[in-house]
């Protein structure tokens, strides 16, 4: 497999040229190649959602893409969202909720829920764990994951939430 | 000497924050929330290379030969490795003082046979992980297979094929415990339920695969094991043995760890083969599992057959129990815990928390090629309780006794306390009436019931399950967690420094994947030492960090870490004070402690940590020679017997008579952990655990066909609840004081899998009871479901 292609595309905002082989799959592009090891995989068959990333601004599996398919791409990792010192919105909503706990799913979960906020109305909790539902999260139920999502997606209506 | 003005100082006593017991923000989610937590696959160290494991593809075989010639040849192979290769490798051998355990042996590379499919074979180190893997592809194996008895009373028939042939049998223990006369009290009982009951087996399924990395440390002989553990002090002094290496030249951290549900609390073959593969080849060797790998190698759960009968009189008093369980351990006993932690368990909790005056619990455990089963959240409770909370069901049902009112009879009171139960277990004070009775008022007990009738009377599929449990957690040194297990896991011991710089270090042998330690442990070091949360460093998870130290299993991190924490915190405050009498010029009993600070209570007059330490460790003049202390404190602690926690879960469901898809409407836990350190967290541990028993009940099985092959091998067919299965949940404390403990927790971390699949089972079995189905098999899937009601309706039913 000596085969190489070479890729361009831009993650978190910094233009990336590689030169990799063509069954290199994004996510260990992104872990190997770019050292960018908060993406991370859960089960390299696109089922538990550990690895969800955007690409042109849309989550996608990071583990059944290939990074080939990623050339000319705008990449968003978790790295590319807020710092430890500021962090976003949603981070901070998972905070605040304790909406993780091993912290090993909440990378893919967090780029989940930017999408949801972006492009559902998640108008019942319902909507919520619908929007949720293709994302494992082994350690918290859920149930604070949806709290984080219903205060987010509230704030985003101009809804008075609760607290 | 600075003089610092503290607002209100009169009043600093009565201001001092207190931590425990507060939702304090978990100080480990900065960095997991931006990808800068740095789990076991995340590392990267110079001249790296990657392993990859050959497996086995048959349940039963002998190996006839393994061709690697190809696999060697292949560009980018550094090696390919066989058992042979490693002649003084011993095998992993989990020893019991249990009387006549079987133990197994096990090597970490098969040896002429092979017992189950992913055992590993042969193993492949490249420059690249894509590059192994294109090496296994091309190895060749030729086996003889063997006769296979997947069937755990098959195999222990006679004539069933042996999978350890040495041992003679494929029953590798056999235990009963007894208390009364059983036999006669069953045969005099004026009404008895019974049932054969099946827990089939689960994955633990941490998100988190498992991952080593080993590094060699060449000028010095030594290694580092980074790997995901929730055990890092077990594996260290296991390897010490394994590799012929001391204590101080191996070294296993457990950096951040993607959840472990007891799937990472054991050692394995592939943790050994990479420490001695990085030795062999003087570089860091790593090793990540993939799913399918997970599936099939990392221990599995459950897995039981359980006759039991109940017996008791017209008024719905209890009066006997029998169970006889039959375990289906696996093909290997598994390290340290043996192959009897999981069913032993079973019988020994099987009375729950009730009053039953003559019991007999028997089990026995077999050897069946299939991947061996260890720790899973609740070991061997969630079975038990399934059992004994559906039998309290179903003679409830029999006497026409509402299912709540049946337990409030016979849940032992707050004056029988401690009760010893017919497995020998003793229950110390804890909360059960009282859980139950929150439960039933969170959710509304009465108008619950109303609500069943109105929509059972609509024809509706509705049902309300209970299930109440004790368990006994942060088990003390005077228990084995596992019968006859010989290593002590009953003492936990802290040290707690201040620095030259007035920085707090608190050091635990604990390790932390997901419980929040870095959290709770601050919160109880700040509390007593008088700082805030976020000063603390909790150092946890790394085995050089302390001379003895398990890990975190059995709920007991914040039982004995916090135990731990609150006497070795407090003799450094005693440190402190004493110090800070001698600086301030006041007596020891005036002195006080809060906010980083060290002050004369009542006054203005006080100094910062930073100070004191300077004072103590930099500046020569400020105290004589006798009076520097240094200031760091190691205490131990250990809960002799353990502590008892409870709860009491409701769920109501309902079933789509079309689909039978089971829709959970409510979900109520009650729970009794004694003092809480931080809610949110305790919360989260519940909702957590509710969703795996969740799972446990409907969806998560492991199936195997006849030839042992696993059916269920990736997360398409092996499904875990999403958020859609898992519903809302309410929790409620019932915080019971519990004398004697430093700091009265009790341990929480398993309970929410141990009562959901009873709670699930009895809310399905009561939805169904007007068609008379009893539900007796977990996980009741929706194919399980369609056979039992298809059994009573038939074709022409509804369904």
């Amino acid at each position: 497999m000596s085969r190489r292609v070479d890729i361009a595309l831009t993650v978190n905002g910094e233009p990336v040229t590689e030169s990799i082989e063509p069954r290199m799959l994004l996510s260990d592009f992104l872990r190997d190649r770019l050292a960018l090891t908060g993406t991370h995989v859960g089960c390299e068959h696109g089922v538990c959602g550990a690895c969800t990333v955007e690409i042109d601004g849309v989550s996608a599996r990071a583990c059944i893409t290939f990074a080939v398919q990623a050339d000319g791409s705008d990449i968003r990792t978790v790295e590319g969202l807020g710092t430890i010192a500021g962090m976003d919105r949603v981070q901070q909503a998972f905070r605040k909720h304790h909406a993780l706990q091993c912290g090993y799913c909440t990378p893919g979960f967090l780029m989940t829920v930017r999408d949801l906020l972006r492009n559902h109305p998640l108008k019942t909790d319902d909507d919520i764990r619908d929007g949720l539902s293709g994302n494992i999260c082994r350690c918290t139920g859920y149930e604070h994951i949806v709290r984080a999502v219903r205060e987010l997606a509230d704030e985003r209506d101009g809804v008075r939430g609760d607290d | 000497m600075t003089e610092r003005a503290f607002p209100s100082a009169s009043g600093l006593a009565e201001t001092r924050p207190k931590y425990v017991g507060k939702p304090v923000q978990r100080l480990e989610d900065p960095r997991l929330l931006t990808g800068a937590g740095r789990y076991a696959a995340d590392i990267r160290l110079d001249r790296m290379v990657h392993a990859a494991f050959a497996r086995s593809d048959q349940a039963h075989a002998r190996i006839v030969s393994i061709d690697t010639d190809a696999a060697r040849e292949l560009p980018g192979v550094i090696g390919v490795f066989m058992a042979q290769d490693f002649p003084d490798l011993p095998a992993i051998i989990a020893p019991s003082r249990m009387r006549d355990y079987r133990a197994t042996a096990c090597a970490p590379l098969a040896r002429d046979k092979v017992r189950y499919v992913g055992e590993p074979l042969a193993v492949v180190v490249a420059t690249d992980r894509y590059i192994a893997e294109d090496a296994l592809a091309l190895i060749a194996v030729e086996w003889e297979p063997l006769d296979v008895a997947a069937d755990p009373e098959t195999a222990l028939a006679g004539d069933a094929p042996l999978l350890h042939e040495e041992l003679g049998t494929n029953l590798l223990f056999e235990r009963v415990f007894e208390t009364g006369e059983p036999d006669a009290a069953m045969r005099d009982a004026p009404l008895r339920v019974s049932g054969r009951f099946r827990m089939h087996r689960k994955s633990p399924l941490a998100m988190e695969p498992r991952c080593y990395v080993a590094e060699p440390d060449r000028a010095r002989d030594a290694l580092t094991l980074y790997g995901s553990t929730q055990v890092p002090g077990i594996i260290r002094d296991a390897l010490t043995g394994l590799l012929g290496l001391p204590g101080s030249r191996i070294r296993v951290v457990a950096p951040d760890v993607g959840g472990g549900f007891g799937g990472k609390g054991s050692l394995y073959p592939e943790e050994i083969m990479v420490c001695v593969l990085a030795r062999r080849l003087g570089r860091p060797v790593k090793w990540t599992s993939d799913r399918l790998e997970d599936l099939t190698s990392t221990s599995q759960g459950f897995d039981e057959i359980i006759d039991a009968e109940l017996g008791f009189d017209t008024d719905g008093n209890l009066l006997a129990l029998t169970g006889t369980v039959v375990g289906d351990v696996g093909a290997y006993s598994i390290y340290p815990w043996t192959a009897a932690l999981e069913p032993v368990q079973v019988v020994s909790f099987l009375p729950g928390p009730y009053r039953i005056p003559h019991y007999r619990g028997a089990v026995r455990g077999v050897a069946t090629p299939k991947p061996p089963t260890g720790p899973y959240r609740g070991v061997g409770r969630p079975a038990a309780v399934f059992v004994i909370e559906r039998l309290i069901d179903m003679a409830a049902a029999k006497l026409g006794i509402d299912p709540a009112d049946m337990r409030r009879a016979n849940l032992v009171r707050a004056g029988e306390f401690p009760h010893r139960i017919g497995s020998g277990l003793v229950w110390d004070r804890s909360g059960f009436i009282e859980c139950l009775d929150a439960a039933c008022e969170t959710v509304g007990y009465n108008e619950l019931r109303t609500t069943q009738a109105e929509a059972r009377a609509a024809g509706r599929w509705f049902g309300i399950g209970i299930a109440s449990y004790a368990e006994l957690t942060g088990i003390g040194s005077r228990i084995s967690v596992a019968p006859g297990m010989p290593i002590n896991t009953g003492t936990e011991t802290a040290s707690v420094r201040i620095d030259s710089t007035g920085a707090v270090t608190a050091v635990f042998a604990v390790a932390s994947h997901g419980q929040s330690l870095e959290t709770t442990l601050a919160q109880i070091v700040a509390e007593e030492l008088g700082v805030r949360p976020q000063d603390v460093r909790i150092v946890h998870g790394d085995s050089a960090a302390t001379s003895h130290g398990t890990g975190t299993y059995a709920s007991r991190s914040a039982v004995l870490g916090g135990g731990a924490a609150i006497l070795t915190a407090r003799t450094l405050r005693d440190k402190v004070k004493r110090v800070a009498s001698h600086l301030l010029e006041a007596g020891v009993e005036d002195i006080e402690t809060g906010d980083g600070h060290v002050f004369v209570r009542g006054t203005d007059h006080g100094v910062s940590f930073a100070e004191l330490a300077h004072a103590v460790y930099s500046d020569m003049k400020a105290l004589p020679a006798d009076k520097r202390e240094i200031l760091e404190a190691m205490e131990t602690f250990d809960p002799v017997t353990g502590t008892t926690a409870s709860a009491t879960h409701i769920a109501a469901v309902e079933i789509d008579p079309g689909t039978l898809s089971v829709r959970i409407h409510r979900y109520v836990v009650a729970e009794d952990c004694g003092r809480l350190i931080n809610p949110l967290v305790v919360d989260g541990q519940v909702h957590g655990g509710v969703a795996q028993g969740i799972g446990a009940a409907l969806l998560e099985e492991l199936r195997f066909d006849e030839a042992g092959q696993l059916l269920t091998a990736s997360l398409a067919d092996y499904t875990v609840p999403s958020a859609v299965e898992v519903p809302s949940m309410e929790v409620t404390h019932v915080e019971t004081e519990l004398p004697g403990n430093p700091g009265g927790f009790r341990g929480m971390g398993e309970g929410g899998a141990i009562g959901a699949p009873a709670a699930i089972a009895n809310a399905i079995s009561d939805a169904l009871a007007p068609l008379g189905i009893e539900v007796s098999e977990l996980p009741v899937t929706p194919e399980r479901l369609f056979r039992l009601v298809q059994a009573v309706l038939g074709k022409g039913g509804r369904t």
